[in-house]
């Protein structure tokens, strides 16, 4: 069997300054399809988007969850086939609870995130605008504090790159079928007991 | 390794704790529910998006991810106005702005959801949605200032775990990354948590 991590190229040549030809369409066409499905999807609108963390309305998790039930599935058979680079992010507990939490409260006050606010710009929700100051200038600050929380609260349970599978000493082609079959079953109830 | 089991067995019980007392919360005063929803349905919608992630991870060795468009801006603006100090902060040392993969996507996201609003006739074209205005109001300097410290949490926030709804909500997830699990757990906690607050008459 091909080992995947090492039939293909770790993804490490530096990123050029400009981009061009093939990198620059790839990201054009990606970037309009991601648009256009997240716009056909109804979350570039506030009242869908709030309406997912007040648990009315459940097309935030209905998307994102199909989403990871195909995506999941493709990518690791791609891996298998050493086809794919893994991109995964190091885990980082404390940054990543504290991080996640200050995420989720500007989040219920913003209603847009970083992706379906460009889809809310995209179609005329200029609200958005609004946000998009307080994303830039949140950034900035972030950048600002970035050498003193790369030495704390980065440093806080810092476990680098972990998979749940190897998290549960699982095999990874059992946990990816037995993950599938929980997320669908996940889906099917909220699709059963939510009415949208 | 016992660690991010005891950390995440931590996460689940909070859940669990919380979940009856949210499901019983489901009255705001507003229903999300009876403004316009979604063109297309969330599975294919959803399904979609999978399939873009099997093309980007393939085409573009990339995974999809959005927030550090604003990072860019924000350099840009930096540099623009002091190019020392920024160049000097560790964050755009090892990510220097550049018009690059993240940020050619995100201006395209910017257009595909312009397409698909101008070929559905969902160009909304208003500074205030109609369920914010019936939960506060039709002043658009508070919306204006709401949305502007939650774009600053979101940011800081996104920067400080990694990534956003798309980068770890959908990319780090669909990648089985622990670490992703574990800040998306706690956008949606940190978000509904909020959102209710918010939502609550006192």
């Amino acid at each position: 069997m091909i080992d995947p991590g090492k039939a293909v190229k770790e993804s490490s040549e530096p990123p050029p300054a400009v981009l061009a030809g093939k990198k620059l369409l790839t990201a054009i066409l990606f970037g309009l399809a991601f648009g256009f499905f997240l716009q056909k999807g109804g979350v570039g609108k506030y009242n869908v988007l709030i309406g997912q963390l007040l648990l009315q309305d459940f097309t935030v998790a209905k998307i994102i969850m199909t989403a990871i039930v195909v995506g999941m599935v493709g990518v690791f058979t791609l891996h298998h086939f050493a086809k794919v680079n893994l991109h995964l992010q190091p885990t980082k507990i404390g940054a990543q609870i504290i991080g996640g939490t200050l995420f989720g409260i500007g989040f219920a006050l913003i209603a847009y995130c970083p992706g379906t606010g460009a889809v809310a710009l995209g179609q005329g929700s200029w609200d958005v605008l609004f946000g998009m100051a307080g994303l830039i200038t949140g950034s900035y600050l972030f950048a600002e504090m970035s050498g003193w929380l790369k030495r704390t609260v980065e440093t806080w349970g810092d476990k680098g790159k972990v998979m749940l599978p190897d998290l549960l000493h699982i095999p990874r082609g059992v946990f990816v079928s037995a993950f599938t079959l929980l997320l669908l079953a996940a889906l099917y109830a909220m699709e059963r007991f939510t009415t949208r | 390794m016992t660690l991010p089991r005891t950390s995440f067995a931590f996460v689940f019980a909070a859940l669990s704790l919380g979940f009856p007392q949210l499901a019983s919360a489901a009255d705001f005063g507003v229903n999300a529910t009876d403004y316009d929803g979604a063109a297309w349905s969330p599975y294919l919608v959803g399904a979609g998006i999978g399939v873009l992630s099997w093309l980007t991870f393939y085409f573009a060795d990339k995974p999809i991810g959005a927030s550090s468009f604003y990072a860019t801006i924000a350099g840009f603006i930096g540099k623009f106005v002091s190019r020392r100090h920024t160049e000097s902060l560790k964050y755009y040392q090892t990510n220097p702005p550049a018009v690059d993969h993240g940020f050619v996507f995100v201006i395209c996201t910017i257009l595909g959801g312009f397409i698909a609003a101008w070929t559905g006739g969902e160009i909304r074209n208003e500074w205030l949605h109609p369920m914010w205005v019936d939960r506060f109001g039709d002043s658009i300097a508070l919306r204006a200032v709401i949305g502007f410290v939650g774009g600053v949490l979101m940011a800081f926030g996104a920067r400080l775990a990694g990534g956003c709804t798309s980068g770890h909500g959908i990319s780090g997830t669909l990648q089985l990354s622990a670490g992703s699990w574990l800040a998306v757990i706690f956008m949606f906690i940190g978000g509904i948590a909020a959102a209710m607050l918010l939502y609550t008459s006192l």
